[in-house]
């Protein structure tokens, strides 16, 4: 028997065993197998919310509101380009396969980037003539795969982007599980039907950057130098990945920071590889500019962005234009609390959920489901998207005027400050209040 | 019969000149003289023609071929017929790494030996190999045929989808997933006219044919050392 008279200590859960843990351990003591998901990262890193813009005073005055002309134009591909890709605003719409989303979901997203000005991008399992007829601007994706991948569909594309890697998961390849590779998924990506399907994290006939030179010539011949060639690559090592990206003869940079969504991959994979997109920016743009190519070469930025302040942070610390593929989702109507109850019924969520590689999204847009996928309007969607497209636009418009500029690409990271030492060292943007990031001698350190 | 210098006239040229023949184009004849183990050579042909290489070519010679013929009389660079769809690459010579890669169809005929990763991801591409091919060949090959008349080095097939492989000699060793199976008489078919089409003389009696188990299609815990 307790004795009641002595106090007792409250049950106190372990910060370091936490519920969210213990419950990873049993599903994988009952399972046998790592927890796969979609999404990016869902830890709190140093991200974009702890920057600030200074705005104007004194000693800098700002642009009229409407009235003085703010430009959002973005021209990519100008080193090597016959036919460079001129966007209206600086914010593109990034590679997602067909597969992991239905063909209406990637119908939506060519016309709400068609409607904003901007481009698409294709993904893993090839293009298809709903993205292609519905997109003025289509990127293609070249990847380890090869899913699909063929000339006449090279030769439709706007520009050709060669995947390296994904910010999610920088050194790891695809995943498709059985339940989504339906029968057009098959027969396009030209494997049996219901399988798990790995793709390769590695091209096959290139390894290093001198070999990708070379494919990249390759590349080049085949589409007559018209189109630009941009090279992604996950957040790693993003001054010497930018340096070798240029020195193999990019056009532009797609550079994809940790937090940067996934369709489907290992959870360790998601949260424990990469760094995080605030860190990769300075140090890409310190490599365009050691190698005298800043603006030369486009430097686009992906992983986490969400609103248009996003986007002008990021512009500010020295990118040409962002990239979005969660927050084009949820625009969609992805993760929406109106599916609550279904959500529920499938362990998750509104928000959480994330298990799109099941195929059984309420929402209709992670599903090969035809019953699911009828449940999402292309059009309706569409319009969702280039609405966010351009609330997106204006907020950046906003923050530029207040900077007192008149093209967003003069934002820079003077007019940046950071809330936290943390987000002060990465982005090597001032403590706010301070002169720099932590004020000692020799500060910031060298890049990686 | 066209000629080319490509060392006097460059490669954009070519290449230019090359797509820029249709269907029904009376310039159906082409050599290129010089190549000098030059990069990116005949890439992304799309008519019926004829190119003849008379030396050896760099990396991914034919490149995404479609319809035309391509014969290179040397060796050829990495990648050769990389993602080819249709048409036919013939390669007098030896091969190096990543022949036929993620091909799609057509024919690869290697007179010579090829080297590592020969048929990688391959996905409809027929591919013959005269001699031996290195190790890791056909790995993650998805469908088409690959044919050795020689021997195959370490991990053949490994994580293979459909693809067949058909091997006259020695397997150093097999890849995960990979195991030989039985030969029917539709896969003598197949064998005869590749063979055949490849101006290979061997009997199809002679091949050993190994394929995938399938085993490793949906994971399974039980395999998990073979991933
Ligand atoms: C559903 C989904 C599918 C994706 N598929 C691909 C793909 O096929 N190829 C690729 O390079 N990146 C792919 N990505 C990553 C995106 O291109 C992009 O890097 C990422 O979404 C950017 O981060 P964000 O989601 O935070 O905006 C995918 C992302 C999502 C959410």
């Amino acid at each position: 028997m307790k004795d009641n008279s002595i106090p007792q200590t409250t049950p106190r859960q372990s910060w370091t065993f936490s519920n969210d843990v213990n419950s990873e351990i049993r599903r994988a003591a009952a399972t046998g197998i790592y927890d796969i998901r979609g999404g990016g990262a869902k830890r709190r890193i140093p991200h974009f919310d702890d920057l600030l813009f200074l705005g104007a005073s004194m000693s800098r005055y700002p642009l009229e509101g409407y009235r003085e002309k703010c430009e959002t134009k973005v021209i990519l591909g100008t080193r090597y380009a016959k036919k460079p890709i001129e966007l209206d605003i600086p914010i593109t719409i990034a590679g997602m396969s067909f597969g992991s989303l239905s063909g209406p979901a990637k119908e939506a997203l060519g016309r709400g980037a068609s409607l904003a000005g901007t481009s698409t991008t294709t993904g893993d399992g090839g293009m298809t003539p709903e993205e292609r007829g519905h997109s003025t601007k289509l990127v293609y994706q070249y990847l380890p795969s090869r899913y699909g991948m063929n000339p006449n569909d090279l030769r439709k594309a706007d520009a050709i982007e060669i995947v390296v890697g994904q910010g999610a998961k920088p050194g790891g390849g695809g995943m498709l599980l059985g339940q989504k590779i339906s029968d057009r998924v098959a027969e396009m990506r030209n494997l049996p039907k219901g399988i798990d399907q790995r793709s390769a994290c590695r091209h096959p006939d290139w390894t290093g950057p001198d070999d990708l030179e070379i494919k990249i010539l390759e590349l080049r011949e085949i589409t007559n130098w018209e189109v630009p060639i941009y090279i992604k690559v996950g957040g790693a090592r993003p001054y010497f990945d930018t340096t070798l990206a240029i020195k193999a003869g990019a056009d532009v940079v797609v550079l994809d920071g940790m937090e940067g969504g996934t369709a489907a991959t290992q959870d360790v994979f998601i949260e424990h590889v990469g760094q995080p997109t605030l860190s990769c920016i300075r140090p890409a743009v310190q490599a365009l500019q050691d190698m005298g190519m800043h603006r030369e070469v486009q430097l686009v930025v992906s992983g986490g962005i969400r609103s248009g302040a996003d986007a002008a942070k990021a512009l500010a610390l020295g990118a040409d234009a962002v990239s979005i593929g969660t927050a084009a989702l949820v625009a969609l109507g992805d993760n929406d609390p109106r599916w609550e109850e279904e959500y529920q019924k499938l362990g998750s969520t509104a928000g959480a959920y994330d298990d799109w590689h099941e195929g059984q999204d309420p929402a209709g847009i992670t599903t090969q489901d035809p019953k699911l996928m009828a449940r999402f309007d292309p059009v309706e969607g569409g319009r969702r998207l280039r609405n966010f497209l351009k609330v997106m636009t204006l907020e950046a418009q906003t923050i530029a005027r207040a900077c007192g500029k008149n093209h967003v690409h003069n934002l820079e990271p003077e007019d940046l400050c950071a809330v936290t030492i943390e987000a002060s060292a990465m982005s090597g943007v001032p403590l706010a209040g301070r002169k720099m990031a932590p004020d000692s001698a020799g500060w910031p350190p060298g890049w990686t | 019969m066209q000629t080319y210098d490509l060392e006097a006239d460059g490669l954009r040229g070519l290449n230019s000149a090359l797509h820029a023949q249709k269907d029904g184009s009376n310039q159906t004849n082409w050599k290129v003289v010089n190549p000098k183990g030059s990069h990116a050579i005949a890439v992304g042909l799309d008519a019926p023609i004829e190119v003849t290489v008379t030396g050896s070519t760099g990396y991914y010679c034919g490149g995404m071929n479609q319809q035309a013929t391509i014969n290179v009389e040397g060796s050829a660079g990495p990648g050769v017929a990389e993602n080819m769809m249709s048409g036919t690459v013939i390669v007098e010579g030896d091969a190096s790494q990543y022949a036929g890669a993620t091909g799609h169809g057509g024919l690869l005929v290697i007179k010579g030996n090829a080297s590592s990763r020969c048929g990688i991801s391959m996905k409809g591409i027929d591919i013959v190999v005269h001699g031996n091919i290195g190790h890791m060949s056909a790995f993650m090959a998805q469908s088409g045929n690959l044919v050795v008349l020689g021997d195959a080095g370490d991990a053949l097939g490994d994580s293979l989808y459909e693809a067949r492989l058909f091997v006259r000699g020695k397997v150093k060793s097999l890849g995960a997933d990979c195991i030989e199976k039985d030969m029917r008489p539709e896969h003598l078919e197949i064998l005869a006219d590749l063979l055949e089409r490849a101006g290979a003389d061997a009997k199809p009696e002679e091949f050993t044919r190994y394929g995938s188990a399938r085993k490793l299609y949906n994971f399974d815990i039980d395999n998990a050392s073979a991933y």
